[in-house]
């Protein structure tokens, strides 16, 4: 079969417009570009109750993303959630006695970890533990807890 | 009554031939693939009429369901005041669904047909077994070129849709509805994972123009050598290609984001 230049020139461009758009998807549309994973630091968290965190949720401080959520496991021996959250290396000078809450965004947003600084001269490292956290808030135990306080007041 | 059980098994039992003969045929193809890779002209001469010519068809349907998709995302997205999400809602439904499973019904309906009306002719007017005449093995010669060429068009046919439709959305979403066009874009970064969505939307294409070039191929091979046959078994390739690509697809999605 003979195959004219201007085939394989079709083809060519055909194969390269191919690997542009996986290109584009990959770069601009997903989250490879913006993400630095693999250097960071993992520091760890005890939360008495999660909510409805997920594994990738960002870790923010001021607003800004620093980390994200790398596990979320159950401690058997103190009954509370274990988040490991992997820090990116560059903010490596946040004070080790920083703590650590579950913050939505929005009033319906999906769940994130919000740092607030400390005031220790230490910084956090690979396998520190972050001892002061405040749980998510739960809305169903805050209806709870509104209704019971009501009713006492009467 | 025992004539119509009599005739359900004979279809069974056609239908299991038919797939033990296309498992049959698809090993044969496989062992004719290193024949070709030493005459890649082949190849690329089927890219042009598999791919190339496909090309046209899924970029104009690309741009249209993107932009189709961001119309309506809109409607029920602005009612939760949610319009930022639309760039998330328009890339994640097509990276991880409309991409892959839209491009791959157009290229079952664009090149599948093509190749079995094509090899179907080839056999009706015995070239096939006139190339068998001549120590030529058709297998090699004409089967598995077109086989390689749609298993390499249909990830980037599928990946150029998508890529298409995701700026079909841009043009709707940011010129015509006025969303914020960084927006549109950081929204988009921070939901879709490139592991996640679009890796497992480019596993999915594979798999599709797999299964779609083998159907094609196979029934083209396994046509009744007459016009009618000819016609019959390029209707077959559309249907069954189409059946195949949404049960594999909901399998892959059961695999793939079952867990969510």
């Amino acid at each position: 079969m003979h195959i004219s230049r201007s085939m394989e020139v079709l083809v060519g461009l055909f194969v390269a417009m191919g690997f542009m758009a996986l290109f584009f998807l990959s770069m601009q549309v997903s989250n490879l570009s913006a993400s630095s994973s693999g250097s960071g630091y993992n520091v760890q968290a005890y939360f008495e109750n999660v909510g409805s965190l997920k594994v990738r949720a960002p870790v923010s401080m001021a607003g800004v993303k620093v980390g994200r959520v790398t596990a979320i496991e159950f401690d058997a021996q103190e009954f509370e959630a274990v988040v490991t959250m992997t820090i990116e290396s560059k903010y490596d000078q946040l004070p080790i006695d920083s703590d650590a809450s579950i913050l939505t965004a929005g009033l319906l947003g999906e769940q994130f970890i919000g740092l607030e600084p400390g005031g220790e001269e230490e910084f956090l490292k690979e396998g520190s533990r972050l001892e002061l956290t405040q749980s998510a808030l739960v809305l169903e135990k805050l209806i709870g807890q509104f209704l019971f306080n009501g009713q006492s007041g009467d | 009554m025992l004539d119509y059980f009599q005739r359900l098994g004979e279809r069974s039992l056609s239908m299991l031939e038919r797939l033990g003969r296309g498992t049959i045929f698809f090993l044969k193809v496989l062992m004719a693939i290193p024949s070709v890779l030493i005459r890649p002209r082949l190849v690329i001469s089927q890219l042009h009429s598999v791919g190339v010519l496909s090309f046209s068809l899924i970029v104009i349907a690309g741009l249209f369901v993107g932009m189709v998709l961001a119309l309506q995302g809109f409607y029920t997205l602005s009612d939760f005041g949610a319009e930022g999400m639309l760039g998330v809602m328009v890339a994640a439904s097509l990276i991880r669904e409309l991409g892959p499973v839209v491009a791959g019904l157009l290229f079952a309906g664009r090149a599948g047909s093509a190749l079995t009306a094509e090899i179907g002719l080839m056999k009706a007017t015995e070239q096939l077994s006139g190339m068998e005449m001549m120590a030529v093995d058709p297998m090699a010669r004409v089967i598995a070129p077109r086989f390689l060429a749609g298993l390499i068009s249909m990830p980037l046919l599928a990946s150029l849709f998508t890529a298409v439709g995701v700026l079909g959305g841009h043009l709707i979403g940011v010129g015509l509805l006025g969303i914020d066009e960084g927006g549109y874009w950081s929204q988009i970064q921070a939901k879709i994972d490139f592991q996640e969505d679009v890796i497992n939307g480019l596993i999915k294409s594979i798999v599709f123009g797999w299964v779609i070039t083998w159907i094609a191929v196979f029934e083209g091979y396994d046509a009744i050598p007459t016009s009618d046959g000819v016609s019959r078994a390029t209707t077959r390739t559309v249907v069954h290609s189409a059946f195949a690509v949404l049960l594999l697809d909901f399998i892959l999605t059961a695999l793939m984001f079952g867990d969510i």
